[in-house]
């Protein structure tokens, strides 16, 4: 026989997977959240999705090739969901600075300092986003809609119904009293609410996502579902205490980042568990964590921190809660 | 339909050959019988050069004991005994005999294929036949058979469980066997259930197998109630001794433990074919079915191939197309070893030979470990291969150990999955064989 | 104000007192007491932990040094003599000299004198390979050349050959401490005596198949002709299983058995070039 035969270990087949077609699938389950906001909130947030985006390649591009000088592995895309995801959690009225800051500080410190992708141990984009919030309080505020590109407030107020509530109750006035006087309804809150960050504009866009996630076997459910689940039912533990003082659990559940962070930010591969046994437990705990800083806490909002704060525990939980093994019953 | 719990994967089932027919594979001018055919010491010749020998006949005997015999495959004349390459490129003792034109069998075989059902022999003698004839496992560990029956003292066997499962993608000989001579399957069980003096026997075959499920349990139910025919999902890897008596009895072999610990016997559904043709026909086993495939080439084939079969030689005879660089394969894709030296001959437990492009096998790019948990997801022994891969790279011994390393079956599912290419059953294997004999070593307590 | 002032200071300094005696006080209860000579005798040693002593670590070395009587069986090959000299010195025992001695790749097997015969497509480690078949030449027993031995190394001594696929040892760097020969699956590395003037001789093949079947794969390859054993005025040259091993004890680098290894097999290292027999003038009349 004139062939050359080639020789490996077993096994000769493999799955036709790869990190670059996950990155994509979550770039897809991402688009209909994307149309959205840019539908609602204006070509200026496709700028700056875009810059977010571009800048996000390109910094890691410049980075592996000229600073840590190994190979360049920007073609797995997962510098490009980093991109979109952070531009997913800024206002809509960001300046292009500060989505690039954002970026900067994603890719160059969360997630290349740590050694690259596979090594960090916090959520890029979350740290992107929380070092903006914590420098520029004013502009990561600031939920006015703009009205041309390059941003620009306008008169029409897109303050988020979280950060009304969160003031009203301080000043004493009751949560329901507050929604009244706003003409808020449920059904808008997960369709279409006009009022926050980029990609906090609709619940249905992200379950769609959700749901096209699962159907490529990209994620397992069990983050997402206990990290709602949890808020759903400590939620409403307050809610049935003191109604007064706390918002009804579905208005919890569909406000702020919540359904964004469960869905696209807590399901990091990098930084969520290895186990589905882990991936409840970090489920609750963000869950937990949300909900306290939700309702006791100064932040309107906190399922960053949340998130954050367990992926710190995410070793640990690995270290411990170790998938069934056969032969252990 | 049953399942195992843990784990398991479900690559594309490719068998292309499942409808050709068995066919037997013409003799070619000489045969190289390899006394390295089974688990333990090679066996010993007992022929010399010149010798004449006739098909069937005691070339090779035992020794040790875990070993076994090794009969001619062919009659004709002793050419050499001396190294010759197997197909690792290891230089091994084989027997090659030049085949003559007559052909003739040793006294006592009985040739024709009229199916014999009543069994004369008592357990003990079932026992030493199986050995005479040299049956080993032919599911793929080549395990002595007469050494499998007979448990150590103090184990007791409750259950024999026929293998049918076939889960490589690919290989198609076992389903063949199983719609082709489907009661001699069914008497080979009954005999190594009397061996074994269980009452109990069942066969589990995968879904994707309608019509040996089908042939086989058409017979079971009328002639033989004693065995049971289960159909199993199919996922990969069910054909494996653990998955396969945790799918069927809920039974779990414990870490470093054998079957027989759980009071059961795994045999495969070829291994019972040829223990009818031993006890029944005294025939020892002297050819075995090869299933030749591949998605590059329309020649799909199940052949019945002498064992000591020159692997070129199938090449040539079949005039298989040869790709500049490709991969040929001894066995399924998942677990099978590539072949890097064509010259070497078949065995007893060669059940395949894959022919792979070099596009559908090699290798993309090694990346970083995204941590996506996959092979965590994939592996049917609940282990964590991303950990243990990078463990064994910094050689951490203490810590693959407390992972559990030695329990891992290397059926390949976690390299499979890897989304960023990572060979992690490479680095795995290598420290599994350490520790297996570090953990060997070590003084009972 | 500065009553506030005076408080914290007076309170801060208070504090740091109390903790620095009561730090004082453990630090007495429960100190070891170690020979201080193990101290003395770390502090000599290189402290590059690389374990090619045999211990787990300079200071693990330094305690065995001081515990065991005689020297003669401890050595550290990264100091060398002058370290072991310094050793002793200082624990009044006697001086061990040890030969230098560096580890020497004994395959020529390149990709110009070994011809591939199949592609190996796994995982890059010698070890896997070497686990898996008998090589992607036809010799079973040469270099493979993914580099286990470069990975190991931790004083940068070894490096692959971009031109050759084989390890080049760097004699300036190596300190013998023999983790390449450890980690090299075919056992091709070897440490031996680094020789006057760092000069040594050595058999480059380790294939112990018959000479024939040897030739047939490496151009270079020893093939147990006897010639070299023929041509040593001094024994050391043995010939077992179809390969000639030079003791580097016994060779006295006369350069005899060079020449006339009809493979080439046998290397001479660091000798300068030999003159070219000028041609006799025959005097015609």
């Amino acid at each position: 026989m004139n062939s050359k035969l080639l020789i490996s270990p077993a096994p000769h087949i493999h799955h036709n997977n790869s990190t670059q077609k996950i990155m994509l699938d979550v770039v897809i389950a991402l688009i209909p959240t994307i149309l959205v906001s840019i539908l609602f909130y204006g070509p200026s947030t496709l700028l700056i999705i875009a810059i977010a985006a571009v800048s996000a390649l390109a910094f890691e591009w410049f980075i592996q090739k000229y600073v840590a000088r190994t190979k360049v592995q920007i073609g797995d895309l997962s510098a490009l969901v980093t991109g979109l995801l952070l531009a997913l959690n800024l206002p809509p009225s960001s300046p292009w600075w500060l989505v690039l800051i954002g970026s900067f500080v994603a890719i160059a410190i969360a997630k290349l300092s740590f050694g690259g992708v596979g090594q960090n141990l916090f959520n890029p984009a979350l740290v992107g986003r929380v070092f903006l919030l914590i420098s520029f309080p004013v502009l990561m505020t600031d939920w006015s809609i703009p009205t041309s590109w390059f941003g620009g407030a306008d008169l029409s107020s897109g303050a988020t119904i979280l950060s009304i509530v969160k003031e009203g109750v301080k000043e004493g006035v009751a949560v329901d009293q507050i929604l009244s006087q706003h003409n808020f309804t449920f059904q808008e809150l997960f369709f279409l609410r006009v009022g926050g960050s980029v990609g906090e504009l609709s619940s249905l866009a992200i379950l769609i996502g959700f749901i096209y996630l699962l159907i490529r076997k990209v994620i397992k459910p069990h983050i997402t579902l206990s990290i709602l689940g949890t808020v759903i039912l400590l939620s409403a533990l307050f809610w049935w205490i003191e109604p007064a003082l706390y918002p009804h659990p579905l208005f919890v559940v569909f406000t702020g980042g919540i359904m964004l962070g469960s869905v696209f930010m807590a399901t990091d591969y990098v930084t969520s568990p290895m186990g589905k046994g882990g991936m409840v437990l970090f489920g609750i705990g963000i869950g937990v964590i949300t909900v306290l800083i939700r309702n006791f806490g100064v932040y309107p909002e906190g399922v960053s921190f949340a998130i954050l704060i367990m992926n710190a525990t995410v070793p640990l939980i690995n270290k411990y809660v170790k998938p069934k093994k056969f032969g252990r019953r | 339909m049953k399942t195992f719990s843990i784990g398991g994967i479900h690559p594309n089932d490719n068998k292309l050959a499942a409808n050709s027919p068995i066919e037997q594979f013409p003799l070619g001018e000489s045969v190289s019988i390899s006394l390295s055919q089974h688990l333990g010491a090679p066996a010993e010749p007992i022929v010399s050069k010149g010798e004449r020998v006739k098909c069937g006949q005691l070339i090779a005997k035992a020794s040790g004991f875990i070993s076994a015999n090794i009969h001619s495959s062919v009659s004709g004349v002793v050419k050499s005994i001396a190294p010759h390459p197997d197909i690792i490129g290891n230089m091994v003792p084989h027997i090659t005999i030049d085949v003559d034109s007559r052909q003739e069998w040793i006294d006592g075989v009985i040739e024709s294929n009229e199916i014999l059902r009543e069994i004369h022999l008592n357990p003990k003698e079932i026992i030493e036949r199986i050995a005479e004839m040299g049956i080993v496992g032919l599911g793929g560990a080549s395990f002595p058979t007469h050494i499998k029956l007979s448990p150590p003292p103090g184990k007791k066997a409750h259950f024999l469980i026929i293998n049918g499962a076939e889960c490589e993608p690919y290989i198609t000989s076992d389903y063949r066997i199983m719609v082709e001579h489907p009661e001699e399957i069914l008497i080979g069980a009954k005999i190594m259930m009397r061996a074994l003096g269980v009452p109990k026997c069942i066969i589990g075959i995968e879904g994707n197998k309608r019509p040996a499920i089908e042939a086989i349990d058409g017979i079971a139910s009328l002639k033989y109630p004693q065995i049971k025919v289960v159909p199993l999902k199919t996922r990969y890897p069910q054909g494996g001794e653990k998955q396969l008596i945790e799918a069927l009895l809920g039974r779990e072999v414990p870490s470093m433990a054998l079957p027989i610990d759980v009071g059961v016997v795994v045999q495969n559904v070829a291994t019972a074919l040829s223990v009818y043709e031993a006890v029944q026909k005294n025939r020892p086993l002297i050819e075995n079915f090869i299933t030749v495939t591949g998605t590059s080439h329309s020649i799909q084939k199940n052949l019945k191939v002498r064992v000591g079969t020159k692997i070129d030689s199938i090449i040539e005879k079949l005039e298989l197309p040869q790709e500049p660089l490709m991969k040929v394969i001894s066995g399924g894709p998942m677990m099978g070893k590539a072949i890097s030296r064509l010259e070497a001959t078949t065995l007893k437990s060669t059940s395949a030979l894959l022919f792979l492009t070099a596009k559908e096998s090699k290798r993309g790019e090694e990346s970083n470990c995204i941590r996506c948990s996959k092979c965590v997801e994939a592996c049917p022994m609940g282990l964590e291969p991303y950990l243990l891969n990078k463990l064994a790279r910094a050689n951490r011994d203490e810590d693959l150990e407390e992972n559990m390393v030695q329990d891992c079956i290397e059926c390949g599912s976690c390299s499979y999955v890897c989304p960023a290419n990572i060979p992690l059953l490479d680095t795995i294997r290598l420290s599994k064989s350490k520790i297996l004999k570090l953990l060997r070593s070590r003084p009972k307590k | 104000m500065s009553s506030t002032i005076f408080i914290t200071v007076a309170a801060l300094t208070i504090l740091g007192f109390v903790l620095a005696l009561i730090l004082y006080l453990v630090a007495q209860r429960f100190y070891v007491k170690e020979d201080p000579r193990i101290d003395i005798v770390e502090s000599i040693l290189p402290g590059a932990n690389c374990g090619g002593c045999g211990y787990a670590g300079c200071r693990a070395f330094a305690e065995a040094c001081v515990k065991e009587e005689d020297l003669s069986s401890l050595f550290c090959p990264v100091g060398g003599n002058e370290v072991m000299a310094k050793v002793a010195d200082s624990l009044g025992r006697a001086v061990v000299e040890k030969k230098a001695q560096v580890a020497v790749v004994r395959c020529s097997g390149s990709c110009e004198n070994r011809a591939k015969t199949n592609h190996y497509d796994g995982y890059t480690s010698c070890a896997v390979m070497a686990s898996l078949y008998s090589g992607d030449t036809g010799c079973s027993w040469g270099c493979l050349g993914h580099g286990d031995c470069v990975a190991v190394c931790e004083f940068d001594a070894i490096a692959m050959d971009p031109t050759t696929n084989l390890p080049v040892v760097d004699q300036d760097n190596c300190t013998a401490c023999g983790a390449c020969v450890k980690a090299c699956p075919k056992e091709i590395i070897e440490l031996r005596n680094k020789g006057p003037k760092n000069r040594r001789i050595f058999v480059s093949c380790v294939n112990r198949e018959k000479g024939g079947v040897a030739k047939r794969s490496c151009a270079v390859a020893c093939i147990g002709c006897y010639k070299c054993q023929q041509a040593c005025p001094f024994d050391a040259i043995t010939i077992e299983n179809n390969l000639a091993y030079i003791d580097y004890n016994k060779c006295k680098l006369c350069r005899k058995c060079v020449p006339v290894c009809p493979t080439n097999a046998i290397l001479e290292i660091n000798f300068p070039p030999k003159k070219p027999v000028e041609e006799k003038r025959v005097e015609t009349l």
